[in-house]
């Protein structure tokens, strides 16, 4: 049993990558309470905004956290288009036509990304990368501390638009009674692409908060899809509060998992979280029974 | 035949069925009534093994089928049809049939034959080869009768098939339903038409919020005190025996 | 019968083409197209005829894969005897996926992605225990001849793969003209509706995907003995689990047919693209998802639906009323 001197920090980074993970998820579970699709691609749009955030750095030297003004506006705009365009289009009455269209949009785009930028594994190089922060006696690198309330703040910040403008309100509203919507007005064309973008631009946030302590290839995308999708399901479908905590606790069970079990069979922890939450509690943990 | 006894549902804190108890016997057509959301059709999916009751019994030919799948209870020859009709859409009327014909025929051949005479039989003789999907509402009413109807059951039970139909086509579909009495197999159904209840039941059971609160003839059912108040409202019945007593 | 006969025919066509053709490459395109149709019906028994969308049929054809490499590898065992193994394990993981999630009541998008997740365990645990070689991969030693299922010429795994592939289109076409075919229909266009009428929904689902696991799998052993080399990624990977889906779905879901269409079509675009812009890493991937997005959205029914549609044209233009 290794002692507290390494659990410790162990946690502690769970908790902030956990907190990164919890903001994938909540654009996963915001385009799956509104939509009620799951969009296969959000792994591969992510590394989209990763990929977005290395370019400007590198070629135009901008900062990743200066970024944050480019990139989410411009995910946006992308995620809008691709459920006007594309997805919104292709579901026939089956969601599992959904699921195709957005894995092969998925193939897509990690096929276009390793065409253009080969599968070298690209970084970007801050002043700050290597600062570090200390915390209870764990030495924390600095980008993943600011990724950590970067997260957060922008968890509430998704949370105001959806309880205070009307945005967030005609959005509730479709989600809750389509038909209903419709009649007093509202273009759920409209606030579906709304929505998706926004579930999009989520990824554009993290993105921007998660390369400085990270990397980027065409398929990085891969790793953080299911994961995305055991927070969701594990916090339960569409429930903002349950991505969060959901988030967190997949973050914690990796680095222990990763800690006890090894790099590799830790990551099967989440798989496994995965399999049994959807057997046994397809509501998610702190869902009610339907 | 079917006996049921003291089933009791509840979902939340609604009670679908409070402390059901009922007999069909054999060889009659029995009905089922009561106002919108009584728990007709909650007691039907208990019956046929779709929903559990939370306590009580459902016996059919003196066992114990409580609990039991749907389709281990179809095969002890009990099968229903839905009140919203779900055709197996893509496939063919005379596929469809065929699914319940292979209950207890597992050669194709066989199940395709027997789905064509059923087909016959509830007049869609002349649309076998159509898809389901393309069927009027009236037709696919007459496919959920037919699929039933290939299992070759002992009872039926049938969750509203002359809902949305218009008086023609329920003139025309009473005498099937007579017809599938008349060849020996019991039914049990659940119905709106008050027109096709009287022409067609010997006996019926009133539901009215999970309970039960009327049974006998239908004629003696449509005159019962309790059964008007719980259709109309508090103080029909009284009204209605005042004016007829003024106009006899 | 009509369809019996035309499988027939199409078979004993494909079956005369190493005697016509003599050039390993195209022998070789004909191997892989019949691979790629066995691993697409294998998928479409299950998704096409049962509606249930598997993704991550990797799980079935990587373990048939790694049982016939492992046991050559590291017990000796003689790969035909292997094939019998291979195939029977494959069948057992698709009866224990089946079992998790059918028992559970898990359908559509939540089906695919619990798949999804057992193929990804899967490909983790081969890559971190010591008898599949983990991250190196397992490479089966050369050992030239039919007794070792090495054949020395492409002739002798074309027989193989043909064999293979023809008995998946046999059982897809009882399963077309059987009781077991028309439950497992109705399960997939209602399943409540196909409960009350006695199917026994959960068994035939179980008989659906273990059928499917099993060609996954004999798919998965070809691979084995004809590229003699696996890893985690190549065996259980989310690659082989995309071909699966996409074959029939190009093809045309829910038919005999669709899966040898499908695959066809997909080498011919493959190849064209190779020759029109060469082998760059990409390009043929991105085509294929392209493709499937176009296929879902536009074509549900395929290219055999397309031929349907295009046949009953034809015959309503001759004047003669098309069958429903």
């Amino acid at each position: 049993m290794p002692d507290l001197a390494i659990i410790v920090p162990s946690l502690l980074n769970g908790l902030t990558t956990g907190a990164l993970y919890a903001l994938i998820a909540l654009g996963l579970t915001l385009i799956y309470g509104v939509l009620h699709i799951i969009n296969f691609a959000h792994g591969a749009l992510l590394m989209v905004g990763l990929y977005a955030v290395w370019f400007l750095n590198t070629r135009l030297g901008i900062d990743p956290y200066v970024a944050l003004l480019i990139v989410p506006p411009a995910m946006f705009v992308l995620g809008y288009g691709l459920q006007r365009g594309i997805i919104g289009r292709a579901s026939h009455g089956r969601d599992e036509n959904i699921l195709l269209v957005t894995l092969g949009l998925s193939i897509v785009i990690e096929n276009l990304a390793l065409y253009f930028f080969r599968s070298d594994t690209r970084i970007v190089d801050t002043p700050y990368s290597f600062e570090t922060v200390e915390f209870l006696g764990a030495f924390l690198p600095l980008p993943k501390v600011i990724a950590f309330f970067g997260a957060l703040i922008s968890a509430a910040a998704l949370w105001l638009v959806m309880s205070k403008t009307d945005l967030g309100r005609a959005i509730r509203a479709i989600a809750r009674e389509r038909k209903g919507a419709q009649l007093v007005g509202i273009n759920a064309d409209h606030v579906y692409a709304m929505s998706f973008g926004l579930g999009i631009a989520c990824l554009g946030v993290a993105a921007c908060l998660l390369l400085p302590s990270y990397y980027v290839t065409p398929s990085v995308g891969h790793g953080f899809v299911l994961i995305a999708f055991t927070i969701v399901v594990l916090g339960g479908m569409g429930s903002f509060v349950g991505a969060l905590i959901g988030g967190l606790i997949i973050g914690v069970v990796e680095a222990l998992g990763g800690l006890f079990l090894g790099e590799s069979l830790g990551q099967i922890g989440i798989f496994v979280i995965f399999i049994l939450v959807l057997m046994f509690r397809p509501q998610g943990l702190l869902g009610h029974k339907v | 035949m079917l006996e049921i006894r003291g089933i009791c549902k509840s979902f939340g804190g609604v009670r679908a069925s409070r402390d059901v108890t009922l007999t069909v016997p054999e060889g009659h057509i029995t009905s089922l009534i009561g106002p919108n959301g009584s728990g007709k059709t909650t007691l039907f999916a208990q019956i046929t093994g779709f929903l559990k009751p939370d306590a009580g019994s459902v016996h059919f030919l003196g066992e114990d089928i409580t609990g039991m799948a749907p389709e281990a209870i179809a095969r002890r020859g009990m099968v229903r049809t839905f009140q919203i009709v779900q055709p197996f859409t893509g496939q063919t009327v005379r596929e469809n049939i065929a699914v319940g014909a292979h209950l207890h025929r597992a050669s194709r051949a066989d199940a395709l034959a027997r789905a064509e005479e059923v087909a016959h039989r509830v007049g869609l003789g002349d649309r076998l080869d159509l898809d389901a999907a393309s069927l009027t509402v009236a037709g696919r009413k007459r496919l959920e009768v037919a699929r039933a109807l290939a299992t070759d059951p002992k009872l039926i039970l049938f969750d509203e098939v002359l809902a949305g139909l218009n008086p023609s086509e329920i003139r025309d579909v009473i005498p099937v339903i007579r017809d599938i009495r008349q060849s020996g197999i019991t039914i049990f159904m659940i119905e709106h038409v008050m027109q096709a209840v009287m022409s067609l039941s010997e006996y019926s059971w009133v539901l009215n919020q999970g309970e039960v609160i009327a049974e006998g003839t239908p004629a003696e059912i449509v005159t019962d005190e309790k059964v008007i108040e719980a259709y109309l409202g508090k103080g029909m019945a009284k009204r209605i025996a005042e004016r007829q007593g003024i106009h006899a | 019968m009509r369809q019996l006969v035309i499988l027939a025919v199409v078979f004993a066509f494909i079956a005369a083409a190493p005697a016509i053709i003599t050039s390993e490459f195209t022998q070789n395109v004909i191997i892989m197209v019949l691979y790629a149709a066995l691993l697409g019906q294998a998928w479409n028994i299950l998704g096409g005829y049962g509606g249930q969308f598997s993704f991550g049929h990797a799980a079935y054809f990587g373990t048939g894969a790694y049982t016939v490499a492992v046991l050559q590898v590291q017990l000796g065992v003689n790969p035909w005897i292997g094939l019998v193994i291979g195939a029977l394990f494959s069948m057992a993981v698709a009866a224990f996926i089946g079992f998790a999630t059918f028992r559970y009541g898990l359908r559509g998008s939540y089906f695919a992605l619990v798949t999804l997740a057992f193929a990804e365990v899967l490909r983790i645990l081969s890559n971190s225990v010591g008898f599949t070689g983990a991250g190196v991969g397992i490479l089966i030693p050369l050992a030239p001849g039919a007794a070792n299922m090495q054949f020395e010429t492409k002739t002798g795994f074309f027989f193989l793969i043909w064999v293979l592939t023809l008995s998946s289109f046999l059982v897809v076409w009882w399963i077309g003209h059987s009781r077991f075919g028309a439950s497992l229909a109705a399960v997939r266009d209602n399943e409540d509706a196909a409960r009350a009428l006695g199917v026994n929904a959960f068994r035939v689902k179980m008989g659906a995907i273990m059928l499917s696991g099993l060609f996954s799998g004999l798919a998965g052993i070809f691979y084995a003995q004809y590229f003699l080399y696996l890893d985690p990624y190549i065996a259980y990977g989310p690659a082989i689990s995309v071909e699966s889906l996409l074959v029939p779905i190009i093809g045309g879901m829910g038919t005999l047919f669709g899966p040898l269409l499908g695959a066809a079509a997909l080498h011919v675009v493959s190849e064209a693209t190779r020759e029109l812009i060469g082998d760059v890493p990409g390009i043929s991937l991105a085509l294929y998802g392209a493709l499937l997005v176009v296929m879902v959205m536009f074509m549900p029914r395929g290219l055999a639906g397309l031929l349907a549609r295009l046949g009953v044209r034809r015959r309503a233009a001759s004047g003669e009323m098309p069958r429903a």
